[in-house]
């Protein structure tokens, strides 16, 4: 086993809250009876309905697996039915971002009848790296973890750009979230399978599943599955949030710093998470599309925390009530994970592609009270990952003085949210930072 | 499912640390304790009066001007108020205590807009303002001379001058004495043992950085060393002799890491502590007044802004943004 070459500075210990899901083994929620999927579950240009769909509208039967929109855009990736039966209606529905973006309402005829179209794309050796790229773009995977980040996009780096090390993100830093971890106890080998599709259409050298050391159990399982791989190793990481962020992950496995305002393939790498690989391996040996995940439900606000495989397009409504539905004294319904999710007005939102987790906190775990002014104590500056001054930057955008926000690198902020959990003052820091940054980016695009 | 219309929608993150002002401000104390013991230890009863008339009296203006019941609040009164009286002469008057204690909070902090906002360290300006008002009780000769473990002795009959006066006086002193306290000076600044327990509590409990003292003691030392002189003994021990003699200790690791006055960069927290060490030296060495640390740190906290500005850390994967 690799262990850590270097640790990254800042970061922090948040209370973990992991033991009430970790241990329970992903259970299938039965089939919904209502799906509703958003045409945008990824970064990048938004799908186009599939003219047929369109046309008939309400009325018209799907099957599972069906393609229902795509765009031709290469950063983008095509959105699946994830039941089989009849649309009911394709308009504007709350989406967890807090919009509402055009979606298709599609009514299960509980046969899940799946699509024709699907059927395993052939064994690993025999498909060459262009058909792997198209195989995993056409099953419209995207970036498990969270960020939806078309997945076929970081398979093809540029020809000047080789990359040769493929990260497998297992660390699962976000508190409270058990998905990656039961993921990786229970369908490791698809977790390597997707690592070896990814490493061949990359045509890397060496493949790493990095997994914090928090889960021993998930270490010792993927430690013995790449025991006769050549190329494969599993690294411990330090548990330390953020470990799972892409530029510290990268950082505490190899050693190598990405540049700032660049991709991890300046460095020569590519690092995919543990749920991404799995969807990968799904998409090559069985032919399936993106339409199910394991996620997380859990908080003192849930009767029946779980970690769960749902449908996409699953109403957090129906998911919430799959585990006994909530308690009176919830107080806050997050998608994702308590760090970096987004709270949510109404449980009416379907899971998506990069949804990790469900998180219900009650009136006890929820921060109400306001903030004070800054002490200068510099708790966020020790505590930033990307060794920035958050303080400074959130002053910054709240006088509206967003030049000097830009020069103290707001634009290298990846919103992970430790300075405003350090922060004795209780001042929202990364918030102000999110309007530093929003505003920068507005004036530079003019 | 029971959802009536109250759930919270916020920013993320969702989940807050446990710290907050107040418990660091109480950890401040924590850590200020020894301190405060040693300094009843070996200055009697009069060194627990002053104590508790810096803090009640701090607390209580800075209560009635923030028009507040909870006259403890974020803590950082009380913080002011016992770093005030740990740097005081043990015998002084109770009503120079009051005056004392009362700028520290009105001019040193609340005028400038109260926590957070103030330029210099509060306490340091209570202690400029009652040096340049009432010079004949906080200067000169008038320190009191420490009785150990006698709680009920008057030390305000016994006053010596402190080891800094003249190198015939510091000679006196044994290097071992100076370290655990029992020399004349004020009431808190003379035990640097008791100082270090609190400093390297706060260090640990990630209060203060180790930047702050560490850059300041250093430079204290290494001057001392070199432009010492030798006089205690040898140029090593005059080194030693400067960090351990006057109030270094306890303005390296209490006030040069005050947090509103001191910068946020870890350069700067470098840079701001050899500078406190320098000037301290400066004055020290060359210089015809006393109070060589509490105009170091107070010059330094002028020039916080400044040294953050030029000390903005390149971030991780670092690109310069202003080249």
């Amino acid at each position: 086993m690799l262990m850590a070459k270097v640790f990254f500075k800042g970061g922090i210990h948040p209370e973990y809250q992991k033991d009430n899901t970790s241990t329970l083994a992903i259970v299938k929620m039965p089939l919904p009876q209502k799906v509703v999927v958003p045409m945008q579950q990824h970064i990048g240009a938004p799908c186009e309905l599939l003219a047929e769909v369109e046309k008939i509208e309400k009325g018209v039967e799907v099957k599972t697996g069906q393609k229902l929109g795509d765009n031709k855009g290469f950063v983008s990736a095509p959105v699946h039915s994830p039941v089989s039966g009849k649309v009911v209606d394709v308009g504007l529905y709350s989406h967890p971002l807090g919009l509402k973006i055009n979606a298709v309402t599609i009514e299960s005829d509980g046969r899940d009848e799946w699509d024709d179209s699907i059927k395993p794309a052939g064994d690993l050796q025999s498909l060459s790296a262009d058909d792997i790229r198209k195989t995993v773009r056409e099953a419209g995977i995207v970036g498990l973890g969270g960020a939806t980040f078309p997945a076929h996009v970081k398979l093809s780096p540029p020809e000047e750009k080789p990359i040769d090390v493929v990260i497998i993100n297992g660390a699962e830093c976000e508190p409270y979230l058990t998905a990656d971890h039961r993921v990786m106890l229970e369908k490791s080998e698809d977790i390597l399978f997707g690592l070896k599709a990814m490493i061949k259409a990359l045509g890397a050298v060496e493949g790493i599943i990095g997994v914090e050391n928090n889960k021993p159990d998930a270490l010792q399982i993927m430690e013995r599955l790449v025991a006769e791989e050549e190329n494969i190793r599993v690294c411990s990481l330090p548990t330390k949030y953020p470990q799972g962020a892409e530029k510290m992950l990268i950082y505490v496995t190899t050693g190598r710093t990405v540049p700032a305002g660049s991709l991890p393939l300046e460095v020569g790498v590519v690092n995919h998470n543990v749920g991404t690989a799995v969807a990968i391996s799904e998409a090559i040996r069985e032919g399936k599309p993106l339409i199910e995940r394991v996620l997380t439900v859990t908080g003192a606000g849930v009767n029946e925390p779980a970690n769960v495989q749902v449908r996409l397009g699953t109403l957090a409504t129906d998911v919430l009530d799959f585990c006994g539905g909530l308690k009176e004294s919830t107080l806050k319904l997050i998608i994702g994970g308590p760090m970096m999710g987004l709270s949510q007005p109404e449980p009416d939102v379907p899971v998506i592609k990069g949804t990790s987790g469900i998180l219900a906190l009650t009136d006890e775990d929820v921060y109400l009270a306001e903030s004070s002014p800054c002490i200068r104590c510099a708790k966020c500056v020790s505590v930033c990952p990307m060794q920035l001054m958050p303080t400074s930057i959130a002053q910054a955008a709240e006088h509206g003085d967003y030049k000097r926000a830009e020069k103290l690198y707001a634009m290298d902020c990846f919103e992970c949210g430790c300075c405003s959990y350090i922060c004795p003052s209780k001042i929202p820091l990364v918030q102000w930072i999110r309007i530093g940054k929003a505003e920068i980016m507005k004036r530079n695009n003019k | 499912m029971i959802i009536n219309g109250k759930l919270v929608v916020s920013s993320s993150p969702h989940i807050r640390s446990v710290e907050s002002v107040q418990s660091v401000m109480t950890d401040v104390l924590i850590a200020l304790f020894p301190a405060a013991l040693m300094a009843v230890l070996l200055f009697g009863y009069r060194a627990l009066i002053t104590m508790i008339i810096a803090v009640l009296t701090a607390m209580l203006v800075e209560a009635v001007w923030l028009r507040k019941r909870d006259i403890f609040n974020d803590g950082s009164a009380a913080v002011t108020g016992l770093l005030l009286a740990l740097i005081l002469p043990a015998a002084v008057p109770w009503w120079v205590v009051v005056v004392g204690s009362a700028s520290a909070i009105i001019i040193g902090k609340q005028v400038f807009g109260g926590i957070g906002y103030n330029i210099f360290n509060p306490a340091l300006v209570g202690r400029v303002i009652l040096v340049v008002s009432w010079g004949g009780h906080m200067a000169g000769d008038i320190w009191s001379t420490p009785h150990p473990f006698a709680f009920g002795f008057d030390v305000s009959t016994v006053t010596g001058a402190t080891v800094l006066a003249s190198p015939e006086k510091a000679v006196t002193f044994s290097l071992p004495e100076m370290f655990i306290g029992t020399i004349a000076g004020s009431m808190g600044e003379t035990s640097a043992l008791a100082l270090l327990i609190g400093g390297i509590w706060l260090v640990y409990k990630g209060h203060i950085d180790y930047r702050i003292p560490g850059g300041f003691m250093a430079t204290v030392f290494v001057l001392g060393v070199v432009f010492g002189g030798g006089f205690y003994g040898n140029h090593l021990m005059t080194g030693l002799f400067h960090l351990v003699a006057g109030g270094v200790m306890i303005a390296a690791i209490f006030m040069a890491t005050d947090f509103v006055t001191t910068p946020v960069t870890p350069g700067g927290r470098l840079i701001f502590g050899i500078g406190c060490g320098l000037i301290t030296m400066l004055i020290r060495l060359w210089g015809t007044l006393p109070e060589g640390v509490t105009f170091a740190i107070l010059l330094m906290n002028a020039l916080t802004p400044i040294i953050d500005n030029f000390t903005i850390p390149r971030q991780f994967g670092g690109v310069n943004n202003s080249a």
